[in-house]
């Protein structure tokens, strides 16, 4: 603890008011996700305890309102406080599923090209140049279309999550693979991965336990990054109506439902599932950027 | 020049391929288009017969030869959907998805470039700050979601601009277009807006960044050593050396302005290629996604071929390199 204090990356931390904010609220954001059924004042996906006699209800400081449904309620009754939250854990969960995926298939893409080096290399690298002249929302939608396409309804209702996981997932692993090609390359030459070439070790055990640690520097801000991301390429998905399940609402499918009530007047529906979505996001895309520079000892 | 130009196009060749097999795989294999067309009631004999006549029990070579055949003379068979050809409707959406991107565009440079120079060179006024606020938080804002705030002001409560569709549009042979009547152009305003906006935001912050770097070049100093005006340093000498990146991340960006027009037209209801797409998704409508797909690829190599030949064109040291070689 008392190294963690001492360390540049705190004291970067402690002297920068814009990063410690966005720590703050990406912290109560991702708290209250977490910790949804018992800080939530209500279930969202308890039926019986819905009444559509509370539906529409509007913010708790406006002339209507009521205090037990502090930000309104939807079409169907449901605390808008309380579905934010369990919101959020899907979008995070859906999030950092999808940032995890694409880590480990980027991580070990990219040391593989760069150890091996050759035919491996330039395959590997090429498949990776293609995709990423795609936007990768563009494959992500791509990727999620075929799966529903080649699955019966009621299996895909089931998988949904998944699916989504790995169409993000896959819709960005290239820049993984490309970053951790390029420390590969550097540390290959290096005289402690000739020493274990030297000594007989096997080239797995090279990569794993010894490139491996030396590259994981850039992976973890491009992962910080990549959540803002991911939690944003959801959001679109389920906006657009192939993301997430119904019965899992998402921040995405919370905004979609509220648009329709749009010209109803019923902004809040929409309103304050869309501000939890953008603080998340920028304190989550504040914090990498932060990473980042902190990291980078060019700017020191 | 010639030996750059072809190595390029030879480049394109083998990705427009593995699209093409991506495309005709999820044809074949996804989905049983002859249970769909054949519907309840079908004896052996008709099975085997429209099996025979869609070329399903030839190999897998001649199949796929067949297909990026027809694809190559725009025949991509018909919408499970619709029912009708899908090259037809394609044709049908295009002109309003065009008319939309080349609006996005052109706002996100129109407005992007001159605010990312101003931000460049008056770096601590406070319209510089505000202009860099304004795009932190047109990066961090989703597109879907400043549509809807877009259309929650300027529809909802102000009512002065429409929320959906294209307003009137006149046909001009095949192309339908929505630039002759005011209410189409009145139309165009909210999604052209929603979908540059990000596009601007990040030109605009490039454009800073790069008038920043070539501003503290030795060049600029030596040019104002020579007692060139403000004007002439600033615009004939340090605008032109920014371009380069410039041109290629605009032309970049053109290919996701047209993969995020997929969002906007959601979000307005705008009769274009991308709500096609969007609803041919939802009800796995194999064809159209395949044809989309084939199409949105040929754009993007097409836009990276340009870029890449607009580049050897601006910037003269690629071409001092080749010859090097």
């Amino acid at each position: 603890m008392r190294r963690f204090f001492d360390s540049d990356l705190w004291y970067s931390f402690s002297r920068n008011p814009v990063t410690i904010v966005s720590a703050i609220v990406a912290i109560l954001l991702v708290a209250g996700a977490v910790l949804a059924p018992v800080v939530a004042p209500h279930n969202p996906f308890d039926l019986a305890s819905l009444n559509l006699m509370d539906a529409f209800k509007p913010p708790a400081w406006t002339a209507d309102g009521d205090r037990e449904y502090p930000l309104g309620t939807d079409d169907q009754g449901r605390d808008l406080f309380s579905a934010i939250l369990y919101g959020a854990r899907i979008s995070l969960l859906v999030g950092a599923a999808a940032v995890l995926f694409s880590t480990s298939l980027g991580v070990v893409v990219g040391l593989a090209a760069g150890y091996f080096g050759g035919f491996v290399d330039s395959a590997l690298m090429r498949i990776a140049d293609i995709q990423l002249t795609f936007p990768s929302i563009l494959v992500a939608l791509l990727v999620d279309g075929v799966v529903r396409a080649a699955l019966p309804r009621e299996v895909h209702d089931q998988i949904a999550l998944y699916v989504v996981i790995f169409a993000i997932g896959i819709s960005n692993w290239p820049q993984f693979a490309r970053t951790v090609r390029g420390s590969t390359l550097v540390e290959r030459n290096k005289e402690y991965v000739q020493a274990a070439r030297v000594i007989g070790i096997s080239s797995p055990r090279i990569i794993f336990s010894h490139v491996l640690p030396n590259v994981t520097g850039p992976v973890l801000v491009i992962a910080t990054l990549n959540l803002g991301f991911a939690v944003l390429a959801e959001a679109t998905l389920s906006f657009l109506g192939v993301g997430v399940p119904p019965t899992q609402p998402s921040l995405g499918t919370l905004i979609r439902i509220g648009n329709d009530f749009l010209f109803s007047g019923e902004w809040w529906i929409t309103i304050f599932p869309g501000a939890a979505l953008v603080l998340l996001v920028l304190s989550v895309n504040l914090l990498g950027d932060w990473l980042r520079d902190a990291l980078n000892p060019r700017l020191r | 020049m010639f030996s750059f130009v072809v190595s390029r196009v030879l480049q394109a060749i083998p990705v427009m391929l593995v699209v093409a097999f991506i495309s005709f795989a999820m044809f074949a294999y996804v989905g049983d288009p002859v249970s769909i067309m054949l519907g309840q009631d079908f004896t052996e004999a008709q099975r085997t017969a429209l099996v025979h006549n869609l070329g399903l029990d030839r190999s897998f070579l001649v199949q796929f030869l067949t297909f990026v055949g027809n694809a190559l003379q725009g025949e991509f068979g018909l919408s499970y959907r619709l029912g009708r050809p899908v090259a037809e409707l394609i044709a049908e959406r295009a002109p309003a998805t065009l008319e939309l991107a080349f609006c996005a565009a052109f706002i996100a440079i129109a407005i992007g470039v001159p605010m990312g120079v101003y931000t460049g060179l008056y770096r601590n006024s406070w319209l510089s700050r505000f202009f860099l606020t304004f795009s932190l938080i047109g990066v961090s804002l989703p597109t879907f979601l400043i549509g809807i705030l877009l259309i929650l002001v300027f529809a909802v409560n102000l009512g002065w601009l429409p929320s959906f569709g294209r307003g009137d549009v006149v046909s001009l042979g095949w192309w339908s277009t929505g630039f002759a009547t005011a209410t189409g152009w009145k139309a165009l305003v909210l999604p052209a807006v929603t979908l540059g906006l990000f596009q601007l935001t990040l030109i605009m912050r490039l454009v800073r960044a790069e008038m920043l770097e070539v501003l503290r070049t030795d060049y600029i100093k030596f040019a104002r050593a020579r007692g060139l005006s403000n004007r002439a340093i600033n615009f004939g000498h340090a605008l032109k050396n920014t371009l380069v990146p410039v041109i290629t991340v605009a032309g970049l960006q053109l290919g996701a302005i047209i993969a995020f027009a997929i969002v906007t037209e959601t979000v307005f209801q705008w009769p274009g290629m991308g709500l096609l797409f969007i609803q041919s998704v939802g009800s796995a409508d194999i064809p159209v996604m395949a044809a989309y797909l084939m199409l949105i690829s040929a754009i993007f190599v097409t836009i990276n071929l340009v870029v890449d030949l607009l580049y050897y064109a601006v910037d003269p040291r690629l071409r001092v390199g080749r010859r090097g070689h």
